[in-house]
């Protein structure tokens, strides 16, 4: 085809002319402004929190202000962080588990529509069974506690991702799918090229959803389990401090475990912003 | 099709016009939905090498089905479809023939303009490298080359139609099938990629079934135009259309083509009376 159509580049090429849409960029005084804003509220946060201790004077048994946890944290860290690297370890071995689980199931899922109809019965019900009535059969035929927690935190994240996977497989353009018959495509190159790739934002938002529940459910089913000793992790730490009314201890794994879960949500959003930030809606700024 | 229906067809149809044997031709064919609507009844058509057909009717006269089922989206209910002059391939489609253009440009959101045109090829299993030039050559045609990088959410609705057509062409097909490709676009631009179909077709020989409800758009740019009516979905008139000059701006303005309009129109009118629809 050695055709050409001057177009686009002259200028009675009217309202097709070529735009090029700008990504929008952020002003360096948005940028310190964004930074700055959610550290300072965070600060008089605190600082309120040590005000109200010191005035009324709260005794650090019943509310300890921040230093106290600070201090707790210095004194208690040998405590502390292996019990945060067991809670990590159980909580993204499960995510893993149920993000490879996940996708693989519904890939199978949309495969048949008697497949459907036969497996996402059982799947609903063991979403919906609460985590921790399950736990305590999980230790029973578990072979250690640590697998059993890794079922139950699996269970919970498994099931957010298989249902936005099949959401997002069965929700291609039909045109396309119609451009890929027209080609004579199979249906691995239909599934590689178009489902999988059209799925991507639906995948995200489960996994956002998924890393979330993963630690969570991996602190019920801890706090089901009452494991304790060397094995065990920031819940049994938290309910430990809890019994011995070591309060700025017990903070001090509470605020182990929020830290967890904000850096859960911000490396998942991360995650979610890289596949997507040229072309789906989600992720793109908007002017206007 | 088979080897029976093929002679069948060659043998049937002499195309007193022609002596090239159709692209491709539709034999009686018929057409109903799973909700029991007739879509199509009985509908025959000699496509002929190098022509610019319109397809032209009212909503629901099944000219878009017509389209779906030459580009093997939905078999025929009964009838055939056949390729004289093509080498048929299992599912009974030309090999790699076939261009179609949506009434939506039905990109990849996710695949940049370059990834989107890469398709047909990439599904035939050529690798990108030795389809680099030829897709590079097909997005200069239509006027992108600058453009091969951009994802489509950065394009006006205009340029993502030139990459459904550059992608439709990327397979260099004898036939094009065009469904409503511009029913979308605003006039300004609908009128300009009228300009560049015109002269793609001219330059490349490509074959074009062109689908729309627009009388103007149809005698601007086809030497055949078939009016269908509706219910039951039928060739109404099969009327040619020929020029004596260039198809462009003075061509748009001149007595030939107001006329050619109200012949059609007037067809399409009496189309529509026949179907007995309001539309």
């Amino acid at each position: 085809m050695s055709i050409s159509i001057e177009t686009t580049r002259d200028a009675n090429a009217g309202t097709d002319a070529a735009v090029a849409v700008l990504i929008p960029r952020t002003s360096t005084q948005e940028k310190v402004l964004r930074i700055v804003v959610p550290i300072v509220t965070v600060l008089i946060v605190v600082a309120l929190w040590q005000g109200i201790v010191i005035a009324n004077h709260i005794p650090k048994y019943i509310l300890p202000g921040p230093w106290d946890v600070a201090l707790s944290f210095s004194t208690d860290w040998p405590i502390l962080l292996p019990a945060l690297w067991v809670t990590l370890q159980i909580t993204f071995g499960a995510l893993f588990v149920a993000l490879i689980g996940g996708v693989a199931m519904a890939v199978i899922l949309v495969q048949s529509r008697w497949i459907e109809l036969a497996v996402y019965p059982l799947t609903v019900i063991l979403q919906v069974t609460p985590i921790v009535a399950i736990a305590p059969l999980l230790l029973i035929y578990a072979p250690n506690t640590p697998t059993a927690l890794l079922i139950c935190a699996f269970l919970v994240a498994f099931f957010p991702i298989l249902s936005n996977m099949v959401q997002g497989l069965k929700s291609v353009d039909h045109n396309l799918l119609n451009l890929f018959d027209l080609y004579g495509a199979s249906r691995w190159q239909q599934l590689i090229y178009l489902k999988l790739p059209a799925a991507q934002p639906y995948f995200m938002g489960g996994l956002r959803i998924g890393g979330g529940l993963a630690l969570i459910a991996a602190v019920v089913a801890e706090f089901a389990a009452g494991s304790s000793g060397a094995g065990s992790g920031l819940a049994f730490r938290l309910l430990e401090a809890q019994y011995r009314l070591n309060i700025p201890r017990l903070f001090a794994a509470l605020l182990l475990l929020s830290a967890t879960g904000v850096a859960i949500f911000g490396l998942t959003s991360f995650i979610s912003w890289l596949a997507l930030r040229h072309w789906h809606e989600s992720a793109i700024r908007r002017e206007n | 099709m088979t080897e029976a229906s093929l002679i069948d067809s060659t043998t049937k149809s002499p195309s007193a016009t022609s002596t090239a044997r159709p692209v491709v031709s539709m034999r009686h064919v018929s057409k109903v939905f799973s909700n029991g609507t007739l879509a199509l009844s009985d509908m025959s058509l000699d496509v002929l090498r190098g022509e610019f057909i319109s397809l032209l009717g009212p909503s629901g006269c099944g000219k878009s089905t017509a389209l779906r089922i030459i580009a093997g989206l939905g078999a025929p209910s009964s009838g055939s479809i056949d390729w004289p002059s093509s080498r048929i391939n299992s599912r009974g489609l030309p090999e790699g023939d076939i261009g179609f253009v949506f009434q939506e440009p039905t990109l990849m959101p996710w695949q940049t303009v370059f990834g989107n045109v890469y398709l047909p090829l990439r599904l035939r299993g050529v690798a990108k490298k030795a389809a680099s030039s030829q897709i590079m050559e097909t997005l200069a045609a239509v006027g992108l080359a600058d453009f091969a990088n951009a994802y489509p959410r950065e394009l006006s609705g205009g340029m993502k139609m030139r990459v459904s057509i550059a992608r439709a062409l990327v397979t260099k097909p004898k036939l094009l099938l065009m469904d409503e490709p511009f029913a979308a676009l605003d006039e300004i631009t609908r009128q300009k990629l009228n300009d560049d179909v015109l002269q793609l077709w001219k330059n490349s020989g490509v074959t074009v079934i062109f689908v729309t409800h627009s009388v103007f758009e149809s005698v601007y740019l086809s030497n055949r135009i078939v009016v269908m009516r509706a219910r039951p979905g039928q060739v109404f008139t099969d009327m040619p259309v020929h020029t004596s000059q260039e198809r462009d701006e003075l061509y748009r303005a001149s007595e030939e083509y107001r006329a050619g309009c109200f012949d059609v129109s007037k067809a399409l009118q009496d189309a529509i009376h026949v179907g007995g629809g309001a539309h």
